[in-house]
């Protein structure tokens, strides 16, 4: 029994020191109900992996405690099977859009450069290298005639793509993304999606909340859904079934599919 | 009288004071931005209503000790100590009970500046020490001011600048996104005790000079001020730190024209006058601008509107357009369109009908969405996607 106890222990070593975002047991409350319990996620590399759920599911709330955005109650996350504190650097991420307020006084090459600020440090001089460094993240998603506007004239869909260009800004690794596609329109939708494929055969590591059920299938590899605690995680191809979608979602299944923008949040 | 105040002619004191306050303007200009710009102004209320305890306590402690009770320093120390208490206490309440934090402000700051008055009032009984003088804490008082207190303003001036020169980049993301400054491994917690503790200084400095009650005003008017002139949170700081600055050198400069006129108001109505200038006449964000722009967009919508009218063949109603279109010469004052009236017309309802056909088709997604009714189609489309268009117009139209 006590042999087979550590086996099981070494083997979640291994698997956690490929993964380039593993949590284990992670559960976060805000007052007395849990958002999550007791999660267990563990990102497959090289791979665009979709957390999905019903609305309420706690699935923006995974990803802010993976990245200590918030305090979980319980639970640890390690990155390559180091702790993320030490590797912040491999890991970009994209937040809600709605999280920032657009009449903020920065312009889009502004945003972008925040994206360098690990690397610049409180004190390194933004060089041209930077520049151009930010510029060429702009015309990846379209956005390099746009570079000197404030941000409060963007459309939804072009906020959403500065915020995808900031990340890139990082040049990391792990590319984590909070509902990229909530209220963008289908322009930016495609060219989002075509950003990350690329980032996924460069060999990177993309992991998204998504709330679109239909596109599921074409968009990633993995999914894990989610309902406070996991339903199912695995490639699309056996995870994401009927059954598993039935227990995920339970009787809000047909709404879900039918305005996917219902159960987003 | 005011122009030699202005070139600094008005003797050692008055020099001091106008110089000190331009520092302690600077300072507090560029340490608002931040709070400003994080959408905690009014933190600032809290801290620095919450001085005046650690004022009488400090002076009630020196005095205990045996001396006067008038050390500037000690009385300072006594401030900064009480106004870091309440601070805390501010941010305890707003993050572990259920009040929100204008709440916990407004607790902070009438129960700290309560005990205050309190502690003011039993000192006035007591019989050892000084005590004259530490009402001046309240509203500032510039007529002692010694070289020793100038000093002291541009040492915390310089520090003040030297943090946020320091820290900007931590202190704009905590400001701009919070969560991802706490994703990219900036501690938000800590970020924010470095903005608070530059406030801090900034509110203890300037009590001597503006008086607790009305430093938020000299942190708080020089960014809104800013921000009226730029879109660049960098420049906001630097506009911010000058307005503060001149507010501070003109109302200083100003007040010492005249024996009765109290130095800290005087400077924060210079600043207000900066504020209204920039609230009424700034370029982009001003109020005059933006009823120009509203209005002369208006009168777009108006002529765009009764264009199409002509060209359906529809009455026009409304008197503002028909009296819009008069004055261009579009129509006659009978209603019915002039030649230049009807090319215009035909030319509207032609753009509105590529517009129709460019926002039903996917293939022009990206053109489609900035139709704003008023912009011509060929501001957005090459000629070769106009002709492409073109060829799509079912012909003849129908017109309803």
């Amino acid at each position: 029994m006590n042999i087979s106890l550590v086996t099981s222990q070494d083997t979640d070593l291994a698997t956690r020191a490929a993964s380039p975002l593993a949590v284990r047991g992670m559960t976060v409350s805000y007052g007395q109900t849990p958002a999550i319990f007791s999660v267990d996620m563990t990102v497959r590399a090289g791979a665009m992996t979709a957390i999905v759920g019903p609305n309420g599911a706690g699935k923006s709330t995974l990803l802010k405690a993976a990245l200590g955005v918030i305090a979980p109650l319980a639970g640890s996350v390690t990155v390559f099977g180091e702790p993320m504190a030490d590797m912040r650097d491999r890991i970009a991420y994209v937040p809600q859009r709605a999280s920032v307020d657009w009449d903020f006084p920065v312009r889009v090459i502004d945003v972008v450069m925040m994206g360098m600020y690990r690397k610049l440090g409180l004190l390194g001089r933004i060089r041209g290298q930077h520049k151009a460094l930010a510029q060429e993240c702009l015309d990846r998603v379209g956005m390099a005639d746009f570079a000197h506007r404030q941000i409060g004239q963007l459309s939804g869909g072009q906020q959403q793509r500065v915020f995808l260009a900031r990340a890139l800004a990082q040049e990391a690794d792990i590319y984590v993304l909070d509902e990229p596609f909530a209220g963008v329109d289908a322009a930016t939708e495609k060219a989002i999606i075509a950003v990350l494929q690329g980032l996924r055969d460069a060999g990177k590591t993309v992991l998204a909340v998504h709330h679109d059920l239909a596109t599921v299938p074409d968009y990633f590899d993995d999914v894990l859904l989610l309902n406070t605690q996991v339903v199912a995680a695995g490639p699309v191809a056996e995870a994401f079934i009927e059954d598993n979608l039935q227990a995920a979602y339970g009787g809000r299944l047909t709404t879900a599919r039918a305005d996917p923008e219902s159960v987003a949040g | 009288m005011l122009a030699d105040a202005l070139l600094l002619q008005l003797g050692y004191n008055a020099t001091l004071v106008t110089i000190g306050a331009a520092l302690l303007g600077i300072a507090s200009g560029v340490a608002g931005t931040f709070l400003f710009l994080r959408k905690r102004a009014l933190v600032s209320d809290a801290i620095s209503h919450a001085t005046l305890p650690g004022v009488g306590l400090a002076f009630i402690f020196m005095v205990v000790m045996g001396g006067e009770g008038r050390s500037l320093f000690g009385l300072l120390l006594g401030a900064g100590v009480s106004a870091a208490f309440g601070l805390l206490c501010v941010q305890w309440l707003a993050d572990r009970t259920r009040l929100g934090e204008d709440a916990a402000i407004g607790a902070v700051l009438s129960v700290f500046f309560g005990f205050g008055i309190v502690i003011l009032t039993v000192i006035q009984t007591m019989n050892a020490g000084r005590q004259a003088g530490l009402e001046g804490f309240l509203l500032g008082s510039t007529a002692g001011m010694l070289r020793s207190d100038a000093i002291l303003l541009a040492v915390s001036a310089a520090l003040v600048l030297a943090l946020v020169v320091i820290l900007r980049r931590p202190l704009g993301l905590a400001a701009f996104d919070p969560g991802y400054a706490e994703a990219t491994g900036w501690s938000l917690p800590r970020v924010d005790l470095a903005m608070m503790g530059i406030v801090l200084v900034v509110t203890v400095v300037g009590l001597k000079v503006v008086g607790l009650i009305l430093i938020v005003a000299l942190l708080i008017v020089p960014p809104v001020t800013a921000r009226f002139w730029t879109e660049r949170a960098d420049h906001v700081v630097i506009i911010a730190g000058v307005v503060g600055g001149v507010s501070g050198y003109v109302g200083a400069a100003s007040s010492a024209t005249a024996p009765a006129l109290p130095t800290g108001p005087i400077v924060v109505l210079v600043g207000f006058a900066i504020f209204l200038f920039s609230l009424l006449f700034s370029p982009r964000r001003g109020v005059l601008a933006s009823l120009l722009t509203h209005l002369r967009y208006q009168r777009r919508v108006h002529v765009r509107q009764g264009l199409l009218a002509l060209a359906q063949g529809q009455p026009i109603y409304e008197v503002l357009t028909r009296r819009l279109l008069e004055r261009a010469g579009l129509v006659l004052p009978d209603g019915v369109p002039t030649p230049a009236g009807q090319a215009a017309a035909s030319k509207a309802l032609l753009d509105e009908t590529r517009w129709a056909i460019v926002r039903g088709d996917q293939a022009y997604a990206l053109a489609a969405t900035r139709y704003d009714g008023l912009t011509p189609i060929e501001d957005v489309l090459t000629p070769d996607q106009l002709t492409e268009v073109d060829g799509k117009i079912d012909a003849p139209q129908v017109v309803a």
